[in-house]
Order: C-alpha cells, then sequence, then structure tokens
C-alpha cells in the first residue's frame, strides 16, 4: 500500500510536468469568454480594476500620465480578446507599453492582486480566475523589469 | 518540559529572532501561496522536503524573515522543531533550526541544531516555463552524542538541489504546485540518529517530492514523499510520508495540519501521527 503511494505520487509529478508545461498566452475557445460575461461581463471587471488600482497607492505612481478613459478601453479590448472573445485589441504590444516604465515583481503582483479583487467582486469562479491568471502570466517577462 | 513552558520559549525566541530583522526593508511582493512553508529541517519548503523557493515573499528588491515552530506527535515519539530563516532578495536563504525528538516512555531525548544555506539557481516557480530551481546545504549539529549509536558521527551535512514548478491553471483549474528535491545525506532520522552507521557510511542519493493542489488562494492540500537511508543494521529506517492541509488566511501566517507515516524509527516500527506547523511571515 505505502509502495503504491509512493508510486502514484512520482506518477503524478512526472504526468503533471508533461499535461501542464504549455504555458498560455491565449484561450482556445470561447468558453472562458462566456463564463466572464461576454462584453457586459468584462466592461463590469475592468471597470472594478480600475477602481481597485486607485486604492492600490504603491503603484499610482506608474498611471500618472494615463489617459484613464483609453486605458479603460485597451484593457475591455485586451481581456475580451484574451479570453477568447471576438474582439481586436487595438493597444500597443505588451512590451512596448511597459518598457522603461521600470515595473518591480512588487508592482505586477500588487496589480495582480486588484485584477483578482475584481475578479472575486465580478463573481468569476476560480476556475476561471485561475484560468485567466494563467494567460496574464504568461505576458510577465514583457511587463515586468523592462 | 510542560507545553505551555515550551510554548512560551518558543515565542521568546521567535521575537527575538523578528527583532534583528526589523530594521531591514521588508515586503512581500510575491502572490501568496508562492514562498511555500517550513519544513522540519528549516529550510523553506513543504513540512518535510526543502522546495527550490527562498523563504517569504520577497522579490529581487526585497528582503523578507519567517519564524516557524512545527510538532509532531507519532505512536512512540514526540519531535519539535522551531527556527527562523531569512530571504535574501529572493535569492539566498540562511536558516536555523532547532529538531528535538523523545520518546514518549521519557526514555530518549535527542537534539540537533541545523543551519541551513540555499541559493535559487534561475526560473521562477510561476512565470517561467521551466521550474524554478536551488541549490542547498543543511549542516547539521548534534548534541547527544553519547546517546547515539557508536559507529555514526554526530555532525553531518546534507546536500541538495530542489525544482519547484507552480502551474496557476493546473488540474480542475486549480493551481498546482509541484516540488522534486535531490538530496545527497547519510543522515539518520534527519540527523537525530547522528550520520552513517555500520550498514552504510557513505552518502546515499535520495529523492523527496511534494504535490499540492490550491483548492482556493488560501487552502491548499497535498502530499509528500521522502526517501530515506539506511544504515543501521539493528534497526530500519523508512521512508517518510505525509497527507497535509494548509490554511494561509494571509502573507503573515500559514497554519498547516497532517497526517504522517515515518515507518520505523529506533526500532519501532509504525509511527503514525500528526504534524501541525505555524509559520509567521515579515
Amino acid at each position: 500500500m505505502l509502495r503504491l503511494c509512493t508510486v502514484l505520487f512520482l506518477t503524478l509529478s512526472l504526468a503533471a510536468c508533461q499535461v501542464f508545461t504549455h504555458s498560455a498566452i491565449q484561450a482556445q475557445d470561447d468558453s472562458l469568454y462566456k463564463n466572464l460575461g461576454e462584453l457586459e461581463g468584462i466592461t463590469k471587471i475592468i471597470d472594478i480594476f480600475i477602481y481597485e488600482i486607485g486604492e492600490t497607492d504603491e503603484v499610482l505612481h506608474h498611471f500618472e500620465d494615463s489617459n484613464i478613459d483609453r486605458f479603460r478601453e485597451k484593457q475591455i479590448e485586451h481581456l475580451c480578446l484574451l479570453s477568447g472573445g471576438p474582439c481586436e485589441y487595438t493597444g500597443d504590444e505588451m512590451l512596448e507599453v511597459h518598457q522603461g516604465m521600470n515595473i518591480t515583481q512588487a508592482d505586477f503582483t500588487a496589480i495582480t492582486n486588484a485584477l483578482i479583487r475584481a475578479l472575486d467582486e465580478a463573481g468569476v469562479s476560480i476556475g476561471d480566475r485561475n484560468r485567466l491568471l494563467a494567460i496574464i502570466a504568461s505576458m510577465h517577462a514583457e511587463v515586468v523589469y523592462q | 518540559m510542560t507545553a505551555p513552558r515550551n510554548f512560551l520559549k518558543t515565542l521568546a525566541y521567535f521575537c527575538c529572532c523578528f527583532g534583528v530583522f526589523v530594521e531591514v526593508s521588508h515586503a512581500g511582493g510575491q502572490l501568496i501561496g508562492s514562498a511555500g512553508v517550513t519544513q522540519m529541517e528549516g529550510s523553506a519548503g513543504g513540512g518535510i522536503v526543502p522546495w527550490a523557493t527562498i523563504t517569504g515573499y520577497g522579490t529581487r528588491d526585497e528582503q523578507s524573515s519567517t519564524a516557524f515552530s512545527s510538532f509532531v506527535s507519532v505512536d512512540d515519539y514526540r519531535m519539535r522543531a522551531y527556527g527562523v530563516a531569512h530571504g535574501f532578495n529572493n535569492r539566498t536563504e540562511v536558516s536555523v533550526a532547532r529538531l528535538e525528538v523523545s520518546a514518549k516512555d521519557g526514555g530518549t531525548e535527542l537534539s540537533e541544531n541545523i543551519i541551513g544555506l540555499k541559493v535559487r539557481l534561475f526560473g521562477d516557480l510561476i512565470f517561467t516555463p521551466w521550474p524554478q530551481v536551488a541549490i542547498g546545504a543543511q549542516y547539521k549539529h548534534g548534541l547527544n552524542a553519547k546517546g547515539l549509536p557508536a559507529s555514526s558521527d554526530s555532525t553531518g551535512t546534507d546536500f541538495y538541489v530542489a525544482a519547484t514548478k507552480v502551474w496557476l491553471d493546473g488540474p480542475f483549474h486549480r493551481t498546482l504546485a509541484v516540488n522534486t528535491t535531490l538530496r545527497f545525506s547519510k543522515a539518520n532520522q534527519l540527523g537525530l540518529l547522528g550520520f552513517g552507521g555500520d550498514n552504510s557510511d557513505d552518502r546515499d542519493l535520495l529523492i523527496e517530492t511534494s504535490v499540492g493542489l490550491f483548492l482556493t488562494r488560501n487552502w491548499l492540500v497535498g502530499g509528500e514523499y521522502r526517501q530515506k537511508p539506511d544504515n543501521f543494521n539493528a534497526f530500519k529506517e523508512d521512508d517518510w510520508k505525509n497527507i497535509f492541509v494548509s490554511y494561509l488566511p494571509n502573507k503573515q501566517m500559514a497554519l498547516t495540519a497532517a497526517f504522517v507515516d515515518l515507518g520505523n524509527i529506533g526500532g519501532l516500527s509504525d509511527q503514525n501521527g500528526g504534524y501541525i506547523s505555524l509559520q509567521l511571515s515579515y
């Protein structure tokens, strides 16, 4: 029995490594988009997200020169596209936007936490939240310490 | 050795050690849960396995400190571990821990001090497609040389390499953490029974693994396996296993409870029981 547990354990670790090593860039279908409540739900999420960023003092300096209306519009487009929705993202490339902003890991975490609070408040399930976070995490290298 | 006195002693010890680091700039710029907890020998990890994580939630711009206290009770023994660790810029970890075991019949009491050093080589457990990889050493100094079998040394050092990976969107769309560690060691029962023995006096290459699934951001369940050496002819040493649940209400605290199967210890077989551990982070 114990030996079995051990074998099961090692197999599970190896299987996990093989199944989940793909890094998500964008949702494969529109199920996440639908679960987020389509364009209406996504608009609500981004509105709460912007409010939550406003409550996060340590990152506000990054937004001093931002046009909030434009930021809101591009965020909605981007989230729609990333979640598999029928939108076109007309904003700049992630690397281009964030280059020279000196965004630290702590900034990235603070903004991710603001998004998590927005998703929670909008009633997004844990599973859908994790799907979205995995997509966002795949953009980490283009955002942080650039 | 009354429990409340022990607890107060431990608490006082924590407060002193925390005081040392108060002047340093601290923060917690990593996602909750990404630091793991502290394993029995004082390194950041699971309950019994050191991980590639650097203790606390510090980023490359930050310092982080943790303190932990763990209690194990199995059929014939009690174990207690406590200590502090400091993470420098998510790169290097230094830890100091004390490990004590006593037989419930009042016979044996053994203890050791452990100094740990860990360096993250490369990778980020969440943000790189490859795992976070670290190397580490645990220098262990036994305090009861007379109580040890004649064929073993009272002091020794373990070396290990650990790889940790987190998949935010894992099975069932839950976040999965997997760690595998290779340890080069001749420590008997973590070194409490000395190093090496009459059966073998060389270091063995041992595999250890932890798997955990975050049911929510605050609740983690999983299991661990740790292969052990078997250096004595007179009594056997078995591999260790546990299944655990951790509660992380915030980045300052983590509480872990586990069922542990420690097998044969010092000639007494089937040592099963419970484990509870508290970690505080700053």
